[in-house]
């Protein structure tokens, strides 16, 4: 009998020691992270078009945390799936294509004489790239432009076109298979 | 104008590729295995053939059902490579399907099942040796004494028949053809020198036997010189680079040593570890397979001087009296961390502490 | 860590060198084209000359379609420090500004400016600072930018920035090493011009006041040692040094190493350890601009390869399209099975993929080889980890591990596998067994991490811009909803307090009345016009509004804009309380009234007026 309390004491205390060294551990080697929406935000292109169903990234990025499915997202396309799916340790899907394809990167291009100055791409911009005022013309500041298409409906003279970024030497990627000129002989395995 | 062809630089090619490298390699091993040859008979050519078949054979076959193109992949001679060295590592006289069993292996379960050339893990040839050793103890350790020693003569005709049937023309069994003239059979140096250890006699004791010339293994030492001199061409070639082989045989020369300064009538001395068994020759043509070998300098080298002091350690304590396919494998392993641990500082960048 | 300058110049005094790691030895074939001297190509019928030849920024054209220009003109002009600008090689008439293939490996187009040539080759003004030693340094620097002066050797930094520095330079360093195989562009430009390029390191020792100064030449290029010694001797701090020949010794970081042992720190500058380093054709142009006061307008060009049949070194001009200078060397296609045209040397050239690409100043050499010459491309093969590459590399990289890293797009780790210190000299992939187009790998991971970088970047940008924006609609919506509630409030505290609250509301419904009676004036007075004349802006408005929602209702899109409650309308928060308001609006209502009517009246005397001049009009 003795010998079965004596166990069961030794087994506590160790039990005791043990708990009180990862009570200890996990405080003092606590590992700093963002929270999971900032960090699924991060990844997020920060188009803010809202395709994925939800006004903003920031808002999907909290969906995603509560269990949304990680593929709405056209901007971002496979590239930010995958790096979703790491973060999120779940399999990589592809792209829902009830929410978009994706796409080359496009910017909003104002046809400027036939803008009426309305003013209602302005309100719709969410990330107010769109330069004017009532009455006035207005026009895109490229550089902020994520191409989220939400100016195109809302413009009552449909002026807006989205139209691909020019490519240029300074951003070309080497891939010889798209040139329109020469032939590229060798294979790559 | 036709269409101009683009391409990324450079344009220019020193113009060796994986084929030229390999045969290089395989031409370097001529001296060595003439001297097989000269000294253990025509077993070795035999062997060379049979693995070598068996090898591309197994790669031709693999290759078609991975839907690649065949050619370009049989022209970088990688599988006939690995079965040279197979063939050069197995006893001469070993039994037909040993030498396929073994090329088989080595190609499909150690090189092609891991993804092909470039993608294996561990050195085929010593994968392949490895698993004949372990399953086949009695046909791989069956090594002819010199021809100088033995009772019988023994022809080109009589290395085939034995091979493929397990006797000479004249009937004598493997074991027989093993027998000295005192009728007591012989094995290779290191194995001797094992079973007379085992048997508690000192290192004194068991290099008196007739297969010792002193120190040396008749025929061994002659051998080992002959790949010494291989492996000194592929570094003038510049297809090895000197790290490897060298780390190796000083890590095994001061291991060894240090065991001889403990003990020595319990372990042998440095000079017998050299040129008996496998050293030189795995030195320079079985550690430095690029594949599974380390990539950096100072990895190379620590990857060949572990290789050197494993061979020892397993050739002391272990069960069997050669190691150098062991010690590869067990390094190979270790190559990820190896060369992790020793990238080189690029221009420009400090010392990282 | 390195040798200081006492060290270096015993080392250079012994002719006992550094080393780097690495490195090949190519066959050169130099004497293809080394063997005659630069001749003078034909003006081509146009000159092609782009916009922007270095790296830097952008700088504003100052010609127009239809400008004469003379030789030597300049075609832009910028105020930016990092702009050089460029000028006409020949005179002529501008025909074209527009976009023309790049000399680029993307074959992409870029703004070119198109000239005409009239033959004459005539001559624009020019500003020798013939005596530069009594100018201010300053002065110098402008005159070598405006001079269109980028690095000639490779990459075309601004040469006018390089020479501003403030950082003291222990060694200037000349490279003449001319490592690739093929070129002898600057080895016949040392032999033949040898008095020249020293004029232009004079002028360079002037600005910098450098301890010594190296002139650095390969050993495979005797004669070139020796006329540069010829013309160097009677200075006593310039020292030719002849270099061993390997591959890529002529790498300024490599050069640095070998005739310092420093090395450039990553991210830095060779000025960091004391070296500057110019190119002799650089060298050559300085001297052109300070003392001629000539811009640089040619650059000499070796035209090698066997499927020319007459490989020489010439004067080209920069916007000389690559097809006139391979006629000028006799190209004949028929030794190329597939037509092959380098721009610059095997090592690090670019492929042309059009022949009409120009001459710019960074163009040392065009090569054709022909079939068999260089090797064929072929197909890649597996790598077999035989680190071939990493004994080649000059800058001790890992280039199988970055291959791995890169192919398999783990940009991260190739990153931390030092990628951006590749200087992109091919000697890996010389050398790889598997023909493995490493470098080609390198590229595409390094474009792709730069442009993985500016879009991060960009997403940073956008989303603070959007919480920005939906902070500032938040208090918009607050504000609003405050103001309401004041009122509210204030209406009950006034139908509490005041008795003649009724009559106040009679007061406010009166007012609303007036006010609506005003706006239906307003909208008289803008139907007025509308009769006389056909309001075009309007009409139009009305009528893209109809096809715009025409469109739309096909489409039967649904709009996702957000409704006007969103929009940014109340910036203008009327701060007057109704309470105030309620006081005043007796004579704001009558006031009201009168305004409508005298809007009213204007708009029927402008609308009289204007059928009287229309009438006018039609009558004349």
């Amino acid at each position: 009998m003795t010998f079965t309390l004596l166990a069961i004491l030794a087994f506590a205390i160790l039990a005791l020691c043990f708990g009180a060294l990862l009570g200890y551990a996990a405080i003092k080697f606590k590992v700093q992270s963002d929270p999971l929406v900032d960090q699924i935000d991060q990844i997020l292109p920060q188009t803010q078009c809202g395709q994925c169903g939800y006004p903003g990234c920031r808002p999907y990025a909290e969906a995603i945390a509560n269990g949304d499915e990680i593929n709405k997202c056209p901007p971002g396309g496979d590239a930010t799936i995958k790096e979703l799916a790491d973060l999120m340790g779940v399999d990589a899907k592809p792209l829902d294509a009830a929410h978009g394809i994706e796409d080359v990167k496009k910017v909003a291009y104002i046809r400027e004489d036939e803008c009426i100055g309305c003013t209602k791409c302005i309100q719709a911009c969410p990330v107010d790239a769109i330069l004017g005022a009532a009455k006035h013309m207005h026009t895109v500041i490229i550089d902020e432009c994520t191409g989220c298409d939400l100016c195109v409906d809302p413009c009552p003279v449909d002026c807006i076109d989205m139209v691909p970024l020019a490519s240029s030497s300074q951003t070309w990627q080497w891939n010889f298979e798209n040139m329109t000129v020469g032939d590229i002989p060798v294979k790559q395995v | 104008m036709s269409k101009l062809s683009v391409a990324s630089s450079p344009h220019h090619h020193n113009g060796r590729d994986t084929g030229a490298v390999m045969r290089i390699v395989m031409l370097a091993c001529i001296p060595g295995m003439l001297a097989q040859v000269w000294f253990f008979g025509y077993g070795v050519l035999i062997q060379a053939l049979i693995c070598i078949s068996a090898a591309v054979l197994a790669e031709i076959a693999i290759v078609e059902l991975r839907k690649k193109n065949t050619e370009r992949i049989i022209k970088d001679y990688s599988a006939a490579l690995a079965g040279l060295l197979l063939a050069i590592s197995i006893p001469p006289l070993a039994p037909w399907w040993i030498a396929v069993i073994g090329s088989v292996f080595a190609i499909v379960i150690v090189k092609q099942l891991y993804g092909g050339l470039g993608y294996n893990m561990f050195n085929p040839a010593m994968a392949a040796y490895v698993m004949l050793l372990i399953s086949f103890p009695v046909q791989m350790t069956s090594w002819l004494p010199p021809t100088t020693l033995t009772e019988q003569s023994f022809s080109l005709w009589d290395a085939i028949h034995t091979i493929f049937t397990g006797y000479t023309s004249n009937g004598y069994s493997v074991e027989q053809l093993r027998a000295g003239v005192d009728g007591i059979t012989m094995a290779t140096p290191l194995d001797h020198m094992k079973t007379e250890l085992l048997q508690g006699f000192t290192v004194q004791e068991a290099i008196t036997a007739d297969i010792f010339n002193g120190s040396n293994g008749i025929g061994w030492t002659q051998v080992a010189i002959a790949y010494l001199i291989g492996g000194v061409v592929l570094i003038k070639a510049k297809v090895i680079n000197w790290h490897i082989p060298i780390s190796m045989i000083i890590g095994a020369l001061i291991t060894a040593s240090i065991l001889y300064m403990i003990d020595s009538s319990l372990f042998g001395s440095p000079w017998l570890h050299l040129i008996n068994g496998s050293l030189i020759m795995g030195a320079f043509f079985i550690a430095t397979d690029p594949v599974s070998a380390a990539t950096t300098n100072k990895g190379r080298i620590i990857f060949g001087a572990l290789i050197g002091i494993w061979i020892i350690l397993i050739r002391a304590w272990g069960n069997y009296p050669d190691a150098v396919a062991f010690a590869v494998i067990l390094m190979n392993m270790a190559v990820p961390l190896i060369d992790y641990y020793t990238k080189p500082r690029t221009y420009g960048h400090k010392v990282k502490k | 860590m390195f040798a200081d300058f006492d060290l270096v110049m015993e080392k250079l005094a012994t002719k006992n060198l550094w080393d780097f790691p690495g490195g090949v030895h190519p066959h050169g074939y130099k004497t293809l084209s080394n063997t005659s001297p630069i001749a003078n190509v034909s003006l081509p019928e146009k000159l092609y000359i782009p916009v922007k030849q270095h790296i830097g920024v952008d700088s504003e054209l100052i010609v127009n379609v239809g400008d004469y220009v003379k030789a030597g003109q300049a075609l832009t002009q910028s105020h930016s420090p990092f702009a050089v600008p460029i000028h006409a090689s020949s005179s002529g008439k501008v025909v074209d500004i527009s976009n023309h293939v790049a000399a680029h490996a993307s074959g992409l187009s870029e703004k070119t400016v198109v000239i005409e040539l009239d033959g004459l080759d005539a001559q624009y003004e020019l500003h020798p600072l013939l005596d530069y030693t009594k100018y201010e340094k300053t002065d110098i620097v402008e005159a070598i930018c405006q001079a269109g002066i980028s690095g000639m050797g490779g990459a075309g930094f601004p040469t006018h920035l390089k020479s501003n520095s403030n950082k003291p330079v222990e060694f200037l360093i000349i490279n003449g090493v001319e490592c690739e195989p093929y070129i002898s562009a600057d080895d016949r430009l040392m032999r033949e011009h040898a008095w020249q390029i020293r004029q232009g390191i004079d002028v360079l020792v002037h600005l910098l006041a450098p301890k010594q100064v190296i002139i650095a030449v390969e050993d495979n290029k005797p004669d070139a040692l020796e006329t540069m010694s010829i013309a160097c001797q009677q200075q006593e701090n310039y020292q030719v040094v002849s270099i061993p020949t390997k591959y890529p010794a002529g790498g300024e970081k490599q050069l640095i190493q070998v005739l310092t042992s420093r090395e450039v720190p990553s991210n830095g500058l060779p000025i960091d350890v004391g070296c500057l380093m110019y190119n002799v054709g650089t060298c050559f142009a300085i001297a052109d601009a300070i003392i001629e006061g000539k811009p640089l307008t040619k650059r000499v060009v070796t035209l090698t390869g066997k499927a020319l049949n007459k490989p020489q070194n010439v004067w080209a001009l920069i916007g000389t399209p690559v097809s006139h200078l391979l006629k000028h060397a006799e190209y004949s296609p028929t030794e190329q099975t597939y037509p092959r045209i380098i721009m610059g040397g095997p090592m690090m050239g670019f492929t042309l993929s059009s022949v009409q690409v120009p001459v710019v100043k960074t163009t040392n050499c065009l090569l054709s080889p022909s079939e068999g010459e260089l090797p064929n491309i072929e197909d890649e093969r597996a790598c077999i980890r035989c680190s071939a590459c990493a004994d080649a590399c000059p800058v001790s990289l890992l280039p199988q591990q970055m291959f791995w890293y890169s192919k398999a797009k783990e940009y991260e780790t190739a990153e931390e596998y030092n990628l951006f210190d590749c200087i992109e000299c091919g000697a890996c992939a010389y050398v790889c067994p598997s023909e493995i187009p490493l470098v080609h790998y390198y590229r595409i991971a390094k474009s792709e991490i730069s442009q993985q970088k500016i879009e991060k970047e960009k997403a940073e940008k956008a989303k603070i811009r959007f919480e920005t924006r939906n902070d500032r609609l938040l208090k918009e919506k607050k504000a609003r909803e405050e103001k309401h509630r004041l009122a509210a409030e204030a209406r009950q505290q006034a139908m509490k307090s005041d008795t003649n609250a009724k009559d106040k509301i009679a007061a406010a419904l009166a007012r609303a009345k007036a006010k609506k009676a005003a706006q239906h004036a307003d909208a008289d007075t803008s139907v007025v016009p509308a009769d006389t004349k056909v309001d075009d802006k309007k009409a139009k408005i009305a009528a893209a509004i109809a096809r715009a929602s025409a469109k739309k209702a096909a489409a039967a899109k649904k709009t996702t804009q957000n409704t006007s409650e969103n929009a940014p309308t109340s910036t203008n928060v009327n701060a007057e309380t109704p309470e105030v308001k309620a006081k005043n609006n007796e004579s704001e209502s009558a006031e009201d009234k009168k305004k409508a009517k005298i809007a009213a009246a204007i708009a029927r005397a402008k609308a009289k007026k204007a059928k009287a001049k229309e009438t006018k009009n039609n009558d004349e």
